[in-house]
């Protein structure tokens, strides 16, 4: 079993942390078990935004997947992530499986990058542009493509779409294929107020993520998992890792409140957890 | 990885000390230490709906004026447009009230080196972010002409603390109830000939912001401006608050309006690729 790298239980969810300096602003990010980067692409998209309403108790998130591209991430954005001495999950989206690849072999020779999270659900809430991995074996092909061009010591994280029942058979095949943990899970694709595509983040859907995490953990028991969606308070966190997740990512509760992934790292640090992140138990 | 620690923003409980109406308006002051110490004109402060936990996304208000030393300690004073669910809830607290605020956020104004003439132009509620600026730029000796709008008397903000500071004060209502009749994007182009601006800042609607930054290149000034897009989170964590720019090197950027602005130079703005709400 591959360490996934983490150095502790509380992690940044994808896009939800800046660049990393924002939020260093408001704690130290190496109190942090890890920082997923936002979802980066192999070019630039510079005029891709997110668009983003409210609902009730959630943010509908329409993910254009803004970034400089992952060339222009490696050489301004990750030096300082790994100066911060957070350990650094890179999150990645493309269109095709060569595209992926490519990707790959970039953060391949990226010095500091823990872990890779493959952005599975990308093309159902705002990047319809990005390849469409909706039946399991396209999540698991990802996965495998990524896998080859990785060094060992880099983990593979598949965050996959939140579909029940099929994300047991997603998280299942991307094991399979080379994932060392699933993220549980990509949110759901949503209506927001007044635009036309999302998905639905924040508290609102953090029953359907526990619900997708019961279901992994009571059929694959042995899948390394990441719980992600609602986690707002230390009760969460403990709910996560009670579920059987090794970790958790908060998102936008970040957003709400620029100090609460550090406080939820602080209220965990001094709780005993068994060895959740570098997985040599197993 | 730390910003020149005196200047980051910090994330506070504070507590309402006074709460006045004026016209269509709530001024609130509130005790929040560590943001006023670290304020500059053109920052603002994200808050929360604090009744209504229902509600994520942040609210974003200028900075209007601050204390360091008060009979309450550091304050900080906002000005309240009750448009919707937390503007009306803000409009409404009492003395005592608390509320978590995160302030300050954004890049703030540039001051000219020089003492050379400004134009302020505020429009409505953005132009509480006008006031403090003022003060600064008359500390510098700068002479500072202040254009200063709203559709009616009630929304427009008290031009009488501003004669104190600056050199001379024209005041537009779109009714003609108060000064001139008509908005200030229509006036802006003759005030920065009138008042030989060498750097205009505005702060208002789309329209007005567009006119102050077309009117300053007319006339070869500097133009500051201040764009508001909704800002869910305020501190550059989402990337929702798209402005599209043209970068120092030429080319087409859509950045964050919360940390790369609120504050841009009219002439880097594309104010075609807005999206106007
Ligand atoms: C940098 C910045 C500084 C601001 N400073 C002030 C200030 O000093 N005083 C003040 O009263 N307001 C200010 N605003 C506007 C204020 O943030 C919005 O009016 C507020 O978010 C509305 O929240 P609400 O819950 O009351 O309204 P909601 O119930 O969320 O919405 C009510 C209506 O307001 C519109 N709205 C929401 N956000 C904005 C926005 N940013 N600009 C224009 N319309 C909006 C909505 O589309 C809707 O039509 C500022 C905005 C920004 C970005
Ligand atoms: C503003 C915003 C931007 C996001 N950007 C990304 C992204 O680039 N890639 C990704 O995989 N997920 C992205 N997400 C989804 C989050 O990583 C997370 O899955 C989701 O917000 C659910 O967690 P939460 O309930 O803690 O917010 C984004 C969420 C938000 C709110
Ligand atoms: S408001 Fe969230 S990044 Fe600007």
């Amino acid at each position: 079993m591959r360490s996934l790298g983490l150095s502790g239980p509380v992690l940044v969810a994808a896009g939800c942390g800046g660049t990393g300096a924002e939020l260093a602003r408001f704690g130290d990010l190496a109190d942090l078990g890890g920082f997923v980067t936002r979802t980066l692409t192999l070019d630039p998209r510079f005029d891709h935004v997110n668009r983003i309403s409210e609902s009730p108790s959630g943010l509908v998130v329409e993910m254009g997947l803004p970034n400089p591209g992952v060339d222009a991430f490696c050489a301004s954005e990750l030096p300082l992530l790994v100066a911060a001495e957070v350990p650094v999950v890179v999150s990645l989206a493309a269109a095709t499986l060569g595209e992926y690849a490519a990707l790959a072999r970039r953060i391949a020779t990226a010095p500091g990058v823990r872990a890779v999270e493959l952005c599975l659900g990308a093309a159902d809430t705002g990047a319809p542009d990005q390849f469409a991995a909706r039946e399991p074996f396209h999540a698991a092909s990802v996965v495998a493509a990524v896998r080859r061009e990785l060094p060992a010591d880099v983990a593979v994280l598949a965050k996959v779409r939140l579909d029940l029942p099929r994300v047991v058979e997603a998280s299942r095949t991307v094991v399979e294929a080379g994932a060392d943990a699933v993220v549980v899970a990509h949110p759901l694709a949503a209506l927001g107020e007044r635009h036309s595509s999302g998905a639905l983040c924040g508290p609102a859907a953090g029953p359907l993520a526990r619900r997708a995490l019961q279901e992994i953990r009571a059929q694959l028991p042995d899948v390394p998992t990441i719980a992600c969606g609602g986690v707002g308070t230390p009760a969460d966190v403990q709910d996560r890792l009670a579920a059987g997740a090794v970790a958790v990512q908060v998102g936008s509760a970040n957003l709400h409140d620029p100090t609460t992934c550090f406080r939820l790292a602080a209220a965990l640090r001094d709780r005993p957890v068994s060895d959740p992140t570098t997985g040599d138990d197993r | 990885m730390t910003n020149g620690a005196d200047r980051r923003p910090v994330h506070v409980t504070a507590d309402v000390v006074s709460a006045k109406r004026i016209g269509a308006f709530t001024h609130l002051t509130l005790r929040a230490s560590g943001i006023s110490e670290r304020f500059r004109p053109g920052t603002f402060v994200a808050l929360s709906h604090g009744a209504d936990r229902s509600l994520l996304a942040r609210r974003a208000l200028w900075i209007h004026r601050v204390r360091t030393a008060s009979a309450y300690g550091p304050c900080l004073d906002v000005v309240v447009d009750p448009v919707g669910t937390t503007t009306r809830w803000l409009a409404g607290l009492a003395v005592g009230a608390s509320l978590e605020l995160t302030g300050p956020l954004g890049r703030p104004f540039a001051l000219p080196q020089e003492p050379v003439p400004c134009l302020l132009v505020g429009e409505g509620v953005d132009a509480a972010a006008l006031f403090p600026l003022a003060e600064r730029l008359r500390e510098r000796g700068c002479p500072v002409h202040l254009l200063l709008g709203a559709e009616r008397e009630d929304r427009l903000l008290s031009a009488l603390e501003a004669r104190r500071t600056v050199r001379a004060v024209t005041v537009m209502t779109a009714d003609g109830s108060v000064g001139l009749r008509g908005s200030v994007a229509d006036r802006v182009a003759e005030s920065v000939r009138s008042s030989s601006a060498a750097v205009v800042y505005a702060a208002g609607s789309h329209a007005t912001l567009r006119a102050a930054a077309s009117a300053a290149v007319e006339q070869g000034a500097w133009s500051q401006v201040l764009v508001t897009p909704s800002m869910p989170c305020g501190t550059g964590l989402c990337h929702g608050c798209a402005v599209p720019v043209i970068a120092e090197h030429g080319a087409a950027r859509t950045v964050r309006g919360c940390t790369e602005g609120p504050v841009f130079r009219g002439d880097r703005v594309r104010w075609d690729a807005m999206e106007v709400r």
